[in-house]
């Protein structure tokens, strides 16, 4: 999977120094129906390791579909079906018999809405996915509950309230101690589903400032509907329309000089 | 120019205070009723709470003929059996509404469900008949009988009730465990458990209720007989039951208001359950806004 080379980008792939640029997953000739809808019609897209992918696209586009078939959260509603290959690390994850208990260890979500779960503490929040697989003694909890609350950049604010219930942090906050608690499983990529969404600017900007320093250890997927913030954090950036991928790109040729003439149109606000 | 001159503001404003004062008297009417049913009871019950004073819930002697009456094995009986039916109808009735409101996929869950509505609108009276074919040749006429037979038909109250409290927990948080490799069950337990908690708390408290307050059919199965035994296997007799039985027969003044007094004492005991139940179901709808 080392493709460096993608017939499908044009423009030269923004990588590191010292690293080698690599696919992480690999969408082939996806569909997906919600009911007898076709929601996404034959997507074909790479999302690359260590990078942040957004994907953009008016409302009823495609794009949630999109990123809940990578956990394979969309088949879990009633009537949803999808057909095609999605490759992650290789491994067809849409073959029937892939354990998806297992792929959403791997591949960790965070929701438009803050989600923590309302009767459980802030620290029982985080803790919640790890216990599902393994026991650990109270000393290895609190290490991990530490390590992911500082990785997701809420440590200092909530590490004297540890026992507070969840749903008594700030909108933000909230949505920060969600995305510890997918960190904590330690995958090794997260879907954002408008995670900012329902936040204020401020909040909004330390999401930002923080999906930035998880790339390092992480690749990223973000559906946002916020085309400025596609632009500031994302490295490449793929536009939805009537759930067809109609372009996927480095972000900076995304905005700059689409190929696709409906692309131009959506970044620069003519529909959308 | 008025659209139409001949309805004036005051008069709208008469009408609207009509309104309101008749609909006020129809609300009233409720809280009036249960006060009056209140001292009416209070009323018949004077002579035995005079007599008796509070030794009446503590003593086990029923005695028409000497006058001497007691509370304890029927307090006793309508606790136990209720208890008994709570034991048998909460596994039940939980593990149905979880399977009709998270688990199951198929068409079956929508037949399931109505049939679980039909078994509530089933009157007791043939409950009770069924409990005296197939109870009473396996454990007699007893107090597990009348535990059985209560936990058949409280089974609905609790299975209907959980169910609509399990669908009502944000699908949100099902995804929310789900997207963190969450199996089926672990997603029940993290997330619907917890949001459902006290409105399934709830729904067990309202079939507790009707467990206490049942008469006929238990009356058919739990052999009536005012004793405090350690077996479940022999006879008891509840509240309800030994009123329905002996009011009818009642030949003195003392008797008819000493089985009153009982009465009185169910309808507190019913009360108090009912009063948490909706305590906690209230409590479930202002936290986490599930109703």
């Amino acid at each position: 999977m080392d493709s460096v080379k993608d017939s499908r980008i044009s423009g030269d792939l923004p990588a590191g120094r010292d690293q080698e640029i690599r696919g992480k997953i690999d969408v082939l000739n996806l569909n997906a129906w919600v009911a007898d809808k076709q929601a996404l019609k034959n997507i074909n897209m790479k999302v690359y390791e260590n990078r942040v992918s957004a994907i953009i696209g008016p409302s009823g586009c495609g794009k949630s579909t999109f990123i809940r078939c990578l956990n394979r959260l969309h088949e879990t509603v009633s009537g949803a079906k999808s057909s095609g290959n999605i490759f992650l690390d290789g491994e067809n994850i849409l073959r029937t018999g892939f354990d998806e208990v297992v792929l959403r260890r791997k591949v960790g979500m965070v929701f438009q809405k803050p989600t923590p779960f309302p009767t459980m503490s802030i620290y029982d929040n985080v803790a919640a996915g790890i216990k599902l697989y393994s026991r650990y003694s109270r000393g290895e909890l609190d290490g991990i509950v530490e390590r992911s609350l500082k990785h997701a950049a809420l440590w200092e604010e909530v590490k004297d309230i540890l026992d507070k219930p969840g749903p008594s942090l700030s909108g933000g906050q909230q949505q920060r101690l969600c995305i510890a608690r997918a960190l904590a499983v330690k995958p090794e990529v997260l879907l954002l589903d408008e995670p900012c969404s329902a936040l204020d600017p401020i909040s909004t900007g330390k999401i930002e400032e923080l999906i930035h320093e998880l790339k390092k250890n992480l690749t990223i997927v973000i559906v946002t509907h916020n085309m400025q913030q596609a632009a500031r954090i994302a490295d490449f950036t793929g536009f939805f329309l009537l759930g067809e991928l109609i372009e996927f790109d480095i972000t900076k040729k995304i905005f700059m000089a689409p190929s696709d003439k409906r692309t131009e149109d959506y970044v620069t606000g003519r529909f959308g | 120019m008025p659209l139409n001159p001949s309805i004036t503001d005051q008069m709208q404003k008469t009408r609207d205070a009509w309104f309101r004062t008749v609909t006020f008297l129809f609300a009233l009417s409720i809280p009036l009723l249960l006060l009056l049913l209140v001292v009416i009871l209070v009323g018949q019950a004077l002579p035995s709470i005079n007599i008796f004073g509070a030794g009446f819930i503590f003593s086990s002697s029923w005695d028409p003929v000497r006058e001497t009456f007691g509370a304890l094995p029927y307090i006793y009986g309508t606790l136990v059996s209720s208890l008994i039916a709570l034991i048998i109808a909460v596994p039940l009735g939980l593990g149905s509404a979880l399977y009709l409101a998270e688990v199951s996929r198929s068409k079956i869950k929508e037949y399931l469900a109505v049939m679980i509505e039909l078994l509530a609108a089933i009157p007791s009276i043939i409950y009770g008949l069924w409990g005296i074919f197939v109870l009473g040749p396996l454990f007699g006429l007893s107090m597990l009988s009348g535990g059985v037979i209560l936990a058949i038909m409280i089974l609905p109250t609790i299975a209907a009730i959980s169910r609509e409290v399990f669908r009502s927990v944000p699908n949100i948080f099902k995804e929310s465990a789900m997207a963190l490799g969450a199996t089926r069950w672990e997603t029940i337990k993290l997330a619907v458990f917890g949001p459902a908690r006290s409105g399934i708390l709830g729904a067990i408290i309202l079939g507790l209720g009707r467990a206490l307050g049942e008469t006929m059919a238990v009356t058919m199965v739990i052999g009536n007989r005012p004793e405090i035994s350690a077996s479940i296997f022999a006879p008891a007799y509840t509240l309800a039951s030994v009123i329905a039985n002996e009011f009818a027969e009642a030949s003195s003044d003392v008797y008819l208001s000493a089985l009153v007094e009982l009465g009185i004492i169910l309808l507190l005991i019913t009360m108090v359950v009912n009063g948490l139940a909706r305590l906690l179901i209230w409590k479930t709808v202002g936290k986490n806004n599930i109703f």
